[in-house]
C-alpha cells in the first residue's frame, strides 16, 4: 500500500471514529478510542483480534513481524497482524482461523483435516498462522510445487520442526485440489 | 503377564497413528494457551528491568509511578519478605542488588498493559555499578568481582538436593595415570559450546495468579511441569503458602518451561498485593534476554584410547557457566556426567567440574540437559585422538557406546549396570541408511569437491538415562457407560504424550480411545507428577498410567466376578465388556457398576535408572570455500525405541533434531552478548533467526524396535535427544570438507574464511 494512501485512510478513520471490518463473515463496527472495547490508534491488528474481540486462534509471538504465528488473511493475501495497525484495516475483509471451516456445514477446511491427518503440528502455537499462510497459497495457486510450498512458508518459524509434516500435509491437499 | 507376551499381540491402538486429541482445537484455533484465558478483573503485571549487568540500588522512588491512574501496585525489594529459590536457594525474587542486565528491579501491576508499561518509565532508581563478569575467564580470574558474596570465587556449591546427599558431582573410577599409560594415542586440550543458544519456543513465558483469604493462590502458566512448580513455589513462599498449578496447553517447552517459578513469583506477588488475578506475560524480547539460555560449557582435559579405539582414560575439568543464576545447573551436571559415561565406556575417569556465575542472563534447563553442552565439547577432544589413531569415528562411537554388561554412574551417585538392549544393530543400519561407509574418506578430507564446493560428514551419539527418572503417579477411574478418566499433572507442550497416554488406557482396558478423557493438568485435582521433561514421558509416566489402568481393570474384575461366579482371575474385559476367559459369551457390561459408582485405580512409578535411549546422527554438509557458508545438505538419525507408540508423534519428535538449539546451535544460533555490556545483541526472532522451510536438509530416521524390559509395551522414550548429537557432528563435517579443524560454534562464514586463511580478521560473535 503507498504511505500516502496509508496517511488518509488512517485520517479517515480517525475522523469518523468508527472502522468496519468484515471478519469471518462478520461485520463489526469498531470506534476509534480508548474506552473498553474500543480500537486505539496504535492497535495493531493482532491486538484488536485477540483482545478487543476475543479471536485468541490467532497467535503473537515475536510481536514484530519475524515469525508468522500472527498472520491472517486479508482481502485474499497472507498478512502479519502483528504489522498492520487496526485503523489501517478500514473496509477490509478478513479470515482468521476461526473462520477457516465451513460456515454453514462447520466442515473443516481441507487443510484442517490435512493437518490433523499428518500430525502436522507439535505444540501448535505457529500451527493457525502455518494454515492461514497455505490457505492464502492455494487459494492464488491450487496447485504448487513443494518448492513454492517451502517458500511460502519460508515467514512461518516453527522450533518443533513441524515443517516436513506440514509440507506433506499441504501437498496433499494441494494434489487434491489440483 | 510374561514381559514378551505383550510383544506378541497385535495391538489395537499402540503403534497405529491416530490423531492427537487437541487436533481439532489446534487447527481451529481453539486451543487455549496460556495468553488466551480469560479473567474478570484482569491486572496486567510488568518487571522495570536493571540497565546494568552489576549494581547495587542504592534508592528506589515509586511515587511518580504509584500515583499514575490505573496502577495498582509497585513493588520492590523493600515490600516484600525474604523469599528466595534456585539452587542453592539463595536468589531473591527481588534483591537490593542486581546481577545481570535485565534483572528484575520493581514490579508494576496495573489495568492495562500501557499503563503498567508507563508506570515503568516513572519509577525512578539511583544505583551503585559494580564491575562485572560475563564469562569464565574473568569469573574466575582471582580478585574478580563476586556476583554473590556467598561464594567470593564465583563458583557455585556442587550438587542438588533434589538428587540427594550424593548427587552425582564428577567421574571418578579407576587410576587414569594406569590408564595412559595403557593408551596409544592421547589427545588434550581446551574445547567449548559456548555460544549460548537458546532452545525457547515460539510461546513467551508467562502467568496469571490469583491470591486468595488468607494464604492461598492458584496460578495458571505457560509450564511444562505444573506439579514441579507447585512444589518449587512451596518452598519459595517459605513453605506458608497453598500453592494451586493449572497449566494450560503449553505453546512449546523444550526444557525450558520448567524455569518459570520466577515470572510465577512475579504474579503471585502481585496478586498478593492487589487481591485481583495478575497477569505477568514476557514479551519476546524479555523471553529472550530475561529467561532461560542454555548452559555454557567447556572442557579442559585429556583422553586416551588404544589403536582399535577402547578408551582407556579420561581426566579432565568441566566449567559450566550458569550465568547469575542456577535453577538446574548443578542437575544438568549431574545427569551430562552420567550421560558422557553412556557414550564414552571407559574404565578409567577423573573428570572433575565447576560451576560458574557470571554477570549475564541465566543459563538452565534446556533440551539435551547437561549432556549435549559436555558431549558438543568434549567429542572435539575425542576426535584429535581418532584422528591420531586413524580410527572411522562412527566405528569408535559404536564401540564405546554402552551395552549389556556395562554401566554407568547416575544422578545419584550409584553405579547402574545396564539392562537395555544393544544399540550397534540401529547404529550399522543408520550408517548403512546414511551411506556412511561410502563417503568417509579419513580424517579432514572432503567426501565431494565440486569448484568452490566441497562436502563433509560426521556423526554423533547421545542417550540419558532420564528415560526411569524422577516418581510418577495417576489415577485412571472408571464409569459404568464404558468409560475411563485419566487424571495426570501432565500439559500437552508439543510431544503428543497425552494422546498417547490415552492409548496405552485404551489397550489396557481394551476399549476404544475416544472412550477416554483426561483431567485438565490442575495439582488440586491429580496426584504427584514430575513432569515431562527429558525422554520420561513414555516409560516413567507411561508406567504410572499404564498400572493405574491395570489397578483399576484388576479391581473391575473383582467387582465383577461374584456377578459371574467365578474367580476374578477367570475374567477379562474389552468394549465396555466383563467376561469368562474359558466361555466368553458369559458376560456382563460395565454398566453392571450401576451410575451411582466409579472404580479407581491408583498407578506409580518409583524412578529406574538401569536403562537409557540413543540417538546416533550422521550428518552432512556443504560449505562454500569462496563465501564461508555451511548447507546442511542430510541428516540421518538412528535410533532403537523398542515399541513405537505414535509414529507421527515420533516422526515430530526426530525431526526436532534440527531446531530448539540442536543442529542449528552448530550451523548458525548463538546468543550475541557484549562482553563488554553485559547486553545481548540479538534478543529477538529479526536478528535471532530460525531455521525456515525454504532451507530443509532432507531428512531421514531409521527406527528399531527391539523390546526393552521397560513397562509392558516395551517402549522407552526418546524424544529429547533428538537434538543432542546433532552438533559435534556439523562441527566434525565442516572441519572434514574444509580440511581443518574447526573448534567453535556455530561454523558462521567468517569462521570458515578464517580457517581457510582467506580473513585476518576475529571472528563474530560468542566465543
Amino acid at each position: 500500500m503507498a504511505k500516502g494512501k496509508t496517511i488518509r485512510t488512517r485520517r479517515k478513520a480517525l475522523e469518523t471514529e468508527s472502522i468496519r471490518l468484515v471478519i469471518n463473515g462478520q461485520t463489526y463496527d469498531l470506534n476509534i478510542g480508548s474506552r473498553f472495547g474500543e480500537v486505539e490508534p496504535f492497535h495493531t491488528l493482532s491486538q484488536t483480534l485477540r483482545d478487543t474481540l476475543g479471536l485468541t486462534g490467532t497467535k503473537l509471538s515475536c510481536d514484530q513481524g519475524a515469525c508468522g504465528a500472527c498472520t491472517v488473511i486479508m482481502d485474499g493475501h497472507a498478512v502479519l497482524s502483528c504489522k498492520l495497525l487496526t485503523v489501517e484495516c478500514d473496509g477490509k475483509t478478513i479470515t482468521t482461523i476461526e473462520g477457516l471451516r465451513d460456515r454453514d456445514t462447520g466442515e473443516l477446511d481441507p487443510l484442517q483435516k490435512a493437518f490433523i491427518d499428518y500430525t502436522a503440528f507439535q505444540c501448535g502455537f505457529c500451527t493457525p498462522g502455518m494454515i492461514m499462510t497455505a490457505r492464502a497459497l492455494l487459494d492464488e495457486r491450487p496447485s504448487p510445487s513443494e518448492d513454492e510450498v517451502k517458500e511460502a512458508l519460508s515467514g512461518n518459524f516453527c522450533r518443533c520442526i513441524s515443517h516436513y509434516q506440514v509440507i506433506k500435509a499441504i501437498m496433499s491437499v494441494a494434489q487434491k485440489e489440483r | 503377564m510374561d514381559e514378551m507376551d505383550d510383544k506378541r499381540v497385535n495391538y489395537r491402538y499402540i503403534g497405529k497413528p491416530m490423531a492427537r486429541r487437541d487436533a481439532m482445537d489446534i487447527v481451529t484455533g481453539a486451543v487455549q494457551y496460556t495468553d488466551d484465558l480469560k479473567f474478570q478483573n484482569l491486572l496486567y503485571g510488568k518487571v522495570l528491568r536493571s540497565p546494568y549487568a552489576h549494581a547495587l540500588i542504592r534508592s528506589i522512588d515509586k511515587s511518580k509511578a504509584l500515583a499514575l491512574t490505573g496502577v495498582k501496585a509497585v513493588l520492590t525489594w523493600q515490600d516484600i519478605p525474604d523469599f528466595r529459590g534456585g539452587t542453592p536457594r539463595n536468589v531473591r525474587v527481588l534483591d537490593k542488588k542486581v546481577r545481570y542486565m535485565g534483572d528484575a528491579v520493581a514490579l508494576v501491576a496495573a489495568t492495562t498493559e500501557e499503563i503498567a508499561d508507563e508506570a515503568l518509565d516513572l519509577i525512578e532508581v539511583e544505583y551503585e555499578v559494580l564491575p562485572a563478569v560475563f564469562d569464565i575467564d574473568s569469573a574466575l580470574k582471582p580478585g574478580a568481582p563476586a556476583v554473590y558474596e556467598e561464594y567470593p570465587d564465583n563458583i557455585l556449591p556442587g550438587g542438588t538436593i533434589i538428587y540427594g546427599e550424593n548427587c552425582l558431582k564428577g567421574v571418578v573410577r579407576g587410576d587414569v595415570n594406569r590408564g595412559f599409560s595403557e593408551a596409544d594415542v592421547i589427545a588434550e586440550g581446551t574445547f567449548g559450546y559456548e555460544n549460548i543458544p537458546n532452545a525457547l519456543p515460539p510461546e513467551s513465558v508467562g502467568a496469571v495468579a490469583l491470591w486468595e483469604e488468607p494464604n492461598r493462590v492458584t496460578v495458571w502458566g505457560t509450564t511444562q511441569a505444573p506439579y514441579l512448580d507447585k512444589v518449587t513455589l512451596f518452598h519459595v513462599f517459605n513453605r506458608q503458602v497453598e500453592i494451586r498449578t493449572i497449566a494450560p496447553q503449553c505453546g512449546g517447552g523444550f526444557g525450558t518451561k520448567i524455569m518459570c517459578w520466577l515470572v510465577q513469583s512475579y504474579a503471585i506477588l502481585l496478586s498478593r498485593a492487589t487481591r485481583q488475578p495478575v497477569k505477568v506475560m514476557f514479551t519476546k524480547e524479555e523471553h529472550m534476554a530475561n529467561f532461560t539460555l542454555r548452559v555454557g560449557s567447556r572442557i579442559n582435559a585429556k583422553v586416551g584410547m588404544k589403536k582399535d579405539g577402547t578408551l582407556t582414560a579420561i581426566q579432565g575439568t568441566w566449567y559450566v557457566d550458569t550465568g547469575y543464576y542456577s535453577f538446574t545447573t548443578q542437575a544438568q551436571v549431574a545427569i551430562g556426567s552420567g550421560e558422557l559415561m553412556i557414550m564414552a565406556q571407559c574404565p578409567n575417569w577423573d573428570l572433575k567440574n565447576h560451576v560458574v556465575v557470571t554477570n549475564r542472563n541465566a543459563s538452565g534447563a534446556t533440551r539435551g540437559f547437561g549432556g549435549q553442552e559436555l558431549k558438543c565439547s568434549f567429542i572435539p577432544l575425542l576426535c584429535l585422538a581418532m584422528e591420531k589413531a586413524n580410527l572411522d569415528p562412527f566405528e569408535v562411537l559404536k564401540k564405546n557406546y554402552v551395552k549389556p554388561g556395562g554401566g554407568y554412574y547416575w544422578r545419584d551417585g550409584n553405579w547402574y549396570n545396564f539392562r537395555g538392549v544393544d544399540f550397534s544393530k540401529a547404529m550399522n543400519e543408520g550408517a548403512e541408511k546414511f551411506g556412511w561407509k561410502e563417503k568417509w574418506k579419513g580424517w579432514l578430507r572432503p567426501t565431494l569437491v565440486e569448484g568452490a564446493r566441497r562436502r563433509g560428514i560426521g556423526v554423533g551419539v547421545h542417550g540419558n538415562a532420564d528415560i526411569g527418572e524422577d516418581a510418577a503417579e495417576a489415577y485412571v477411574q472408571l464409569g459404568y457407560n464404558s468409560t475411563a478418566t485419566i487424571f495426570l499433572c501432565v500439559t500437552e507442550h508439543g510431544t503428543g504424550q497425552k494422546s498417547n497416554y490415552l492409548k496405552m488406557v485404551a489397550e489396557v482396558l481394551q476399549i476404544h480411545p475416544e472412550r477416554i478423557s483426561m483431567t485438565p493438568a490442575d495439582s488440586l485435582v491429580t496426584p504427584f507428577e514430575f513432569g515431562p521433561v527429558g525422554s520420561r514421558g513414555t516409560y516413567a509416566i507411561g508406567s504410572a498410567v499404564i498400572r493405574a489402568a491395570e489397578d483399576a481393570r484388576k479391581k473391575l474384575l473383582e467387582f465383577a466376578a461374584p456377578k459371574l461366579g467365578v474367580m476374578a482371575d477367570e475374567l477379562d474385559t474389552a468394549d465396555g465388556v466383563v467376561f469368562v476367559k474359558s466361555d466368553p459369551r458369559k458376560g456382563i457390561k460395565w454398566r453392571a457398576m450401576g451410575n451411582d459408582r466409579t472404580i479407581l485405580g491408583y498407578g506409580r512409578f518409583e524412578p529406574d535408572f538401569t536403562m537409557c535411549n540413543f540417538m546416533m546422527s550422521f550428518v552432512e554438509v556443504e560449505v562454500d570455500t569462496e563465501t564461508g557458508k555451511v548447507t546442511l545438505l542430510k541428516v540421518v538419525n538412528a535410533t532403537d525405541v523398542g515399541q513405537i507408540i505414535d509414529p507421527h508423534g515420533l516422526e515430530g519428535q526426530l525431526n526436532g533434531c534440527i531446531g530448539s538449539a540442536g543442529i542449528d546451535s552448530a550451523i548458525f544460533e548463538e546468543t550475541v552478548l557484549d562482553r563488554r555490556t553485559g547486553h545481548i545483541m540479538n534478543a529477538n526472532l529479526i536478528d535471532y533467526k530460525w531455521r525456515t522451510s525454504a532451507e530443509l536438509p532432507a531428512l531421514e530416521h531409521v527406527v528399531l524396535e527391539t523390546p526393552f524390559p521397560s513397562h509392558r509395551f516395551h517402549a522407552v522414550g526418546v524424544g529429547e535427544i533428538a537434538t543432542s548429537p546433532g552438533p559435534s557432528a556439523i562441527l566434525m563435517a565442516a572441519s572434514n570438507a574444509v580440511g581443518t579443524w574447526l573448534y567453535e560454534y556455530p561454523v558462521t562464514p567468517q569462521r570458515i574464511l578464517k580457517a581457510l586463511g582467506k580473513t585476518g580478521n576475529e571472528p563474530g560473535g560468542a566465543r
